[in-house]
């Protein structure tokens, strides 16, 4: 009963990407393996580290729990559309300056994560913060320089830090 | 970490999903937001012949308020039923407790039909309707019927449906006037399956020798949400004086009977269930009559 091929066409950052695949490519392996766009990273593949994190259609879902056949016709941001060129982006510039990442495996899906976050909430307490991060584990920082580079990143998308 | 091969569909009507799951009888599984089944494949744990896709059938996804009962298409995504503003306003109890289901990004794509579909034990959806008198419409190749909450969760991750049978649409309907709700739960970390969950409802009723009516769910705890009616029995009685709340959580733990899992000892959730209760019953109790 295998089904061998189906057309999909994703936008993923702006830019269609046609192919054939088997309806059982997860997303996540459509972006790394069919786009090139090995930026977001794959930890668990059962939806509970966050490391794959994507925005689909602007909200923020796990990219391994979906498949690619699902996402035809859809708009896919990943972590490869924050910066501009050589300039970083708010948040990657602030997860640098507070040190918010050591090995940088979870840091594509909480970036992701952040970007809808900040534009809903562009002044969150620190709970608020830890609230929207529950859903990503990151076994390096413990999480008080991801706090702190959130805090940041919010200053300076204020406008209120350069 | 990859799922097994399938073959796909993705109709656009309810019919056709149905005739495509009488077709296919066993081999077919239907697919809403894949925030339980698509673990279950990627893990081997499932390997159905064909997935018949669900995310494109729009008459599913409708929420709507219709003579005072609240209609969830069983596809809308659970963050959206969460941040609706007439489901805050007329259900805030069922507001609350999607809060507690996983994080933003599971319930970005996870669906309401699909959690009461799959029944987890420790899942905060079947609760909740269980306490609400939810109404499920299934469809199938036989017709439309309606299921009471109370038939529908069967059991550990078992419901009524008949494996070409879809949830179609949850009907919830209105609180009574004066109804004060409490919602409690305990996890190990955010985000996380309950340990223990607990819903209370209590309204001011004329019948009754304390003048109130009280609804008592607990999950948690075994096969799934489970209505306490000995801690319902003491609330009636009771009402809101003295040690009800007391009363009424050592018969919520007194009927339970948690097993020893990996995440805590049967006691501790038996204490739980006491703890929530008494904190559910408190939290009903100052919103009551409002
Ligand atoms: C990390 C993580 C944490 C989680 N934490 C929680 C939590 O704390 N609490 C909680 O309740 N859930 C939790 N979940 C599960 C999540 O809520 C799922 O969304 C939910 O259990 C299933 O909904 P779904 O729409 O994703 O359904 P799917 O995963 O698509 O389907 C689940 C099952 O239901 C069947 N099904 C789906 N829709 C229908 C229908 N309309 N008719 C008939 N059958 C149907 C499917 O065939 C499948 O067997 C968690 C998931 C993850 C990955
Ligand atoms: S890889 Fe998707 S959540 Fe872990
Ligand atoms: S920086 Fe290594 S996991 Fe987060």
């Amino acid at each position: 009963m295998a089904d061998h091929g189906r057309n999909v066409c994703v936008t993923i950052n702006g830019e269609a990407h046609e192919r054939r695949v088997e309806p059982r490519l997860l997303l996540s392996d459509f972006m790394r393996h069919e786009a090139g766009l090995t930026g977001t990273h794959v930890g668990c593949e059962h939806g509970v580290c966050g490391a794959c994190t994507v925005l689909l259609d602007g909200d923020p879902v796990r990219s391994c729990l979906m498949f690619a056949v699902q996402a035809d016709g859809a708009s896919i941001e990943t972590v490869e559309s924050l910066a501009d060129g050589e300039t970083l982006h708010p948040l990657q510039d602030a997860f640098r300056r507070e040190h918010g990442l050591q090995c940088g495996y979870c840091t594509p899906g909480i970036l992701m994560t952040l970007k809808p976050f900040l534009a809903a909430n562009p002044a969150p307490s620190e709970a608020e913060i830890r609230k929207a991060l529950s859903g990503n584990l990151c076994r390096c920082t413990g999480y008080q320089q991801i706090v702190a580079a959130v805090r940041l990143a919010a200053a300076m998308l204020r406008g209120e830090e350069p | 970490m990859k799922p097994p091969p399938f073959a796909y569909e993705c109709p656009t009507e309810v019919a056709d999903a149905v005739s495509l799951l009488s077709t296919h009888g066993a081999d077919a599984r239907p697919l809403a937001g894949g925030q339980s089944l698509v673990p279950l494949l990627n893990f081997r744990l499932a390997r159905p012949a064909i997935l018949v896709d669900l995310n494109r059938i729009a008459a599913l996804g409708q929420v709507t308020v219709e003579d005072g009962t609240l209609r969830i298409g069983a596809m809308a995504r659970q963050a959206a039923v969460e941040a609706d503003p007439g489901v805050a306003r007329g259900w805030p109890l069922l507001t609350e407790a999607i809060g507690h289901i996983a994080h933003p990004q599971i319930r970005n794509r996870g669906t309401i039909g699909g959690s009461l579909a799959h029944n987890d034990p420790a899942a905060e959806l079947p609760a909740v309707m269980l306490a609400l008198d939810a109404e499920m419409t299934a469809q199938g190749p036989a017709g439309v019927r309606t299921i009471q909450a109370e038939e529908f969760f069967a059991g550990t991750m078992e419901t009524a449906l008949a494996p070409d049978e879809l949830l179609t649409e949850i009907r919830v309907p209105a609180l009574p006037q004066g109804t004060g709700w409490g919602f409690q739960e305990a996890a190990r970390r955010q985000g996380d399956f309950a340990l223990v969950a607990v819903a209370v409802l209590l309204r001011p009723s004329g019948s009754g020798a304390s003048g109130i009516e009280a609804r008592v769910v607990v999950t948690g705890t075994g096969d799934g949400p489970q209505r306490m009616r000995g801690a319902e029995a003491v609330l009636t009685e009771r009402g809101t004086g003295g040690d009800a709340y007391e009363e009424a959580g050592d018969a919520a733990a007194d009927a339970s009977e948690p097993a020893d899992d990996p995440h805590a000892p049967g006691w501790y959730r038996r204490k739980l269930v006491a703890a929530l209760t008494r904190r559910a019953c408190r939290q009903a109790a100052t919103r009551m009559g409002r």
